[in-house]
């Protein structure tokens, strides 16, 4: 959408009594909103999808048949890679107002619940295959995943 | 309105898909496997799921993984494509559950017309007129016996669940019949999950016509005229023409008002495709109902001037069929060639690897639908489909002479491609006089 139609849409909420306007158009869309205490603060959410393009996963083409698990968990300089075994939506606690399973840092067992993936209504707890330091969380929470996407790094000499 | 359509196949046709999205102005989301993350469908998609590893179980068949992408991405719509889940009631019903609209028939019409056996009984009481076979399935080879006693040899042995070619064995003796009964049930087994077999009389020298049908969930059926596919290698069709060089206009009539009769039978909505055989004495029988958009939709589209592929996403939206289609004309003569990744000089091996390099041909009346790119390197997971050419002229004799060019400009190399096979048909004099039936490529030279 170019600057100038954006313009012309602030301009429209401005002038008149509406709280926000929605526009939608060859699969982009805007949404503008005023702010409700009646300050001319304009805050622009431009939707957008849950997942961004990602670059291309570079996968051997091995003739040998792959296991329903993702790709065996690699050796990476931070540590190894927990990777996700569906697609869904990633959440790091049990519940929206629990503490998270774990955080950066943790020591984690073999077996540990890691975080829940969300998929068509079903929470799967994601456990972990590999004991050692959580080095870092790649995911954030109420993201979208896919298959293959790495969400953790596991040092297992950590 | 569908505001975002995710596609559920790949190769090909996930591409045709989306250039339908495309040209309506609908966001598109592609689903592929770790072997297709190169591929063309999820470069051109506006978004893109990664769902699974290589084997098909795992991914393009994964329902599960397939609604879980929709639901990330916000998508209110699935078109299936052809093969994979195109055809599966569970997978219709459950886009339905999950308040995605699932751009194809009804699960129930699915599940209908996708039991074989079923669907010669629906037809047959619709008064269609259907070959002479089972009334049931045959659950073991004492029945099958007596059955094909009954019917009378020689006779075809068929999967219920089946389709593709596969699941079939001809028997033309009595002496064949219980080998022959294993092994199908066995092939049906492995290819479908399903050994129930149902069994035909075998119509030899006939010829396969298809029928192109479209629905609106108003009860409108459109006959968009027929195709003809005989040209067959192990059931599986290589050479795809519309109209057919056998069909009389008088013939056209019946067909249509065949098929339309099937079509009414059961519903039907969205894109259909009625398949018949057509014994050498012109006599029309059905064979099944397949109940998705068909890999050779081109040849009908290039024919009509219509966009089949659309017309299904307006028929998911809730619009009526337009009204011009009830008296449309066939538009001069179409011909396609399925382009496997496959080596005719040596049986017809499938030859994954490299494209190292490739040119698509061009012209008046040629156009080329494929998935493939120099530096395109062909999983060997999936189908050997490379692509179909496809050309079209004011009559048979210009669709067949640009074909001839078109597949004298086309270079793919790297890998082995049917071309060669091909073109040999092309310029086989029975071919071109339009003489022949489903065993024609038994006897081929090449």
């Amino acid at each position: 959408m170019k600057k100038s139609q954006i313009l012309d849409l602030v301009k429209i909420l401005e002038s008149h009594d509406i709280g926000e306007i929605e526009v939608s158009r060859w699969g982009q869309k805007i949404r503008i909103t005023k702010n409700l205490s009646g300050n001319a603060q304009n805050v622009v959410h431009v939707k957008e999808s849950l997942l961004s393009n990602k670059p291309p996963h570079f996968v051997e083409l091995a003739g040998i048949a792959e296991e329903h698990k993702p790709a065996p968990n690699e050796e990476n300089d931070g540590g190894t890679e927990i990777k996700s075994p569906i697609v869904g939506t990633y959440y790091q606690s049990p519940a929206p107002d629990a503490e998270p399973y774990v955080k950066a840092g943790d020591r984690i067992a073999i077996g540990q619940p890691l975080c829940i993936i969300e998929a068509m209504k079903i929470m799967n707890v994601i456990e972990s295959e590999v004991s050692g330091k959580l080095v870092k969380i790649l995911a954030n929470n109420a993201q979208a995943v896919e298959y293959n996407q790495t969400l953790f790094l596991i040092d297992p000499a950590g | 309105m569908i505001e975002k359509i995710l596609i559920a196949n790949r190769g090909e046709i996930a591409l045709r898909i989306i250039r339908a999205c495309k040209e309506l102005g609908i966001p598109t989301v592609a689903v592929y496997s770790t072997a297709d993350s190169l591929s063309l469908h999820v470069r051109f998609a506006d978004e893109a799921v990664c769902i699974g590893p290589a084997n098909s179980q795992s991914s393009y068949l994964k329902q599960s993984q397939i609604i879980s992408a929709a639901e990330v991405t916000n998508a209110d719509a699935i078109h299936p494509g052809y093969g994979f889940l195109a055809e599966n009631p569970d997978f219709a019903q459950m886009c339905l559950d999950n308040e995605i609209v699932f751009i194809g028939p009804s699960a129930s019409v699915i599940k209908r017309m996708g039991d074989k056996a079923e669907a010669r009984a629906t037809m047959k009481k619709a008064g269609v007129p259907v070959i002479p076979g089972s009334e049931d399935v045959i659950a073991d080879v004492k029945t099958a016996r007596k059955a094909a006693t009954a019917i009378g040899y020689p006779v075809i042995l068929k999967a219920v669940a089946g389709g593709g070619g596969r699941g079939m064995r001809i028997v033309r003796e009595e002496s064949q019949l219980e080998e022959a009964f294993s092994t199908a049930r066995e092939e049906a087994r492995t290819a479908f999950g399903n050994s129930s077999m149902y069994m035909e009389k075998l119509i030899e020298k006939a010829r396969h016509i298809e029928v192109q049908i479209m629905g609106d969930n108003f009860g409108n059926i459109a006959f968009l005229g027929e195709r003809e596919c005989s040209i067959q290698r192990r059931h599986q069709k290589l050479i795809e023409e519309s109209p057919s060089p056998a069909v009389t206009e008088d013939l056209r009539e019946k067909f249509g008002k065949i098929a339309i009769r099937a079509a009414k039978a059961v519903n039907y909505s969205s894109a259909g495709t009625v398949e018949f055989l057509m014994d050498k004495h012109r006599n029309i029988y059905f064979m099944e109902m397949n109940t998705r958009i068909q890999v050779e939709h081109p040849v009908t589209e290039m024919v009509t001037g219509f966009d089949l592929l659309k017309e299904q996403i307006n028929i998911a939206n809730g619009l009526k069929l337009p009204r011009w289609l009830r008296k449309f004309r066939l538009r001069g003569h179409s011909i396609e060639c399925r382009i496997n990744a496959e080596d005719p000089y040596k049986n017809f091996l499938p030859s994954p690897g490299k494209i190292t390099a490739f040119h698509a041909p061009g012209g008046p009346g040629t156009r080329m639908d494929t998935h493939v790119y120099a530096g395109y390197e062909i999983p060997s997971n999936y189908d050997s489909l490379l692509g179909k050419l496809i050309t079209h002229g004011k009559d048979r004799e210009e669709a067949i002479a640009r074909m001839e060019r078109a597949l004298d400009e086309t270079i793919i190399e790297g890998v082995a491609t049917s071309i060669p096979f091909h073109k040999a048909i092309i310029k086989d004099p029975a071919f071109r006089a339009g003489d022949f039936h489903i065993d024609f490529l038994k006897d081929f030279k090449f």
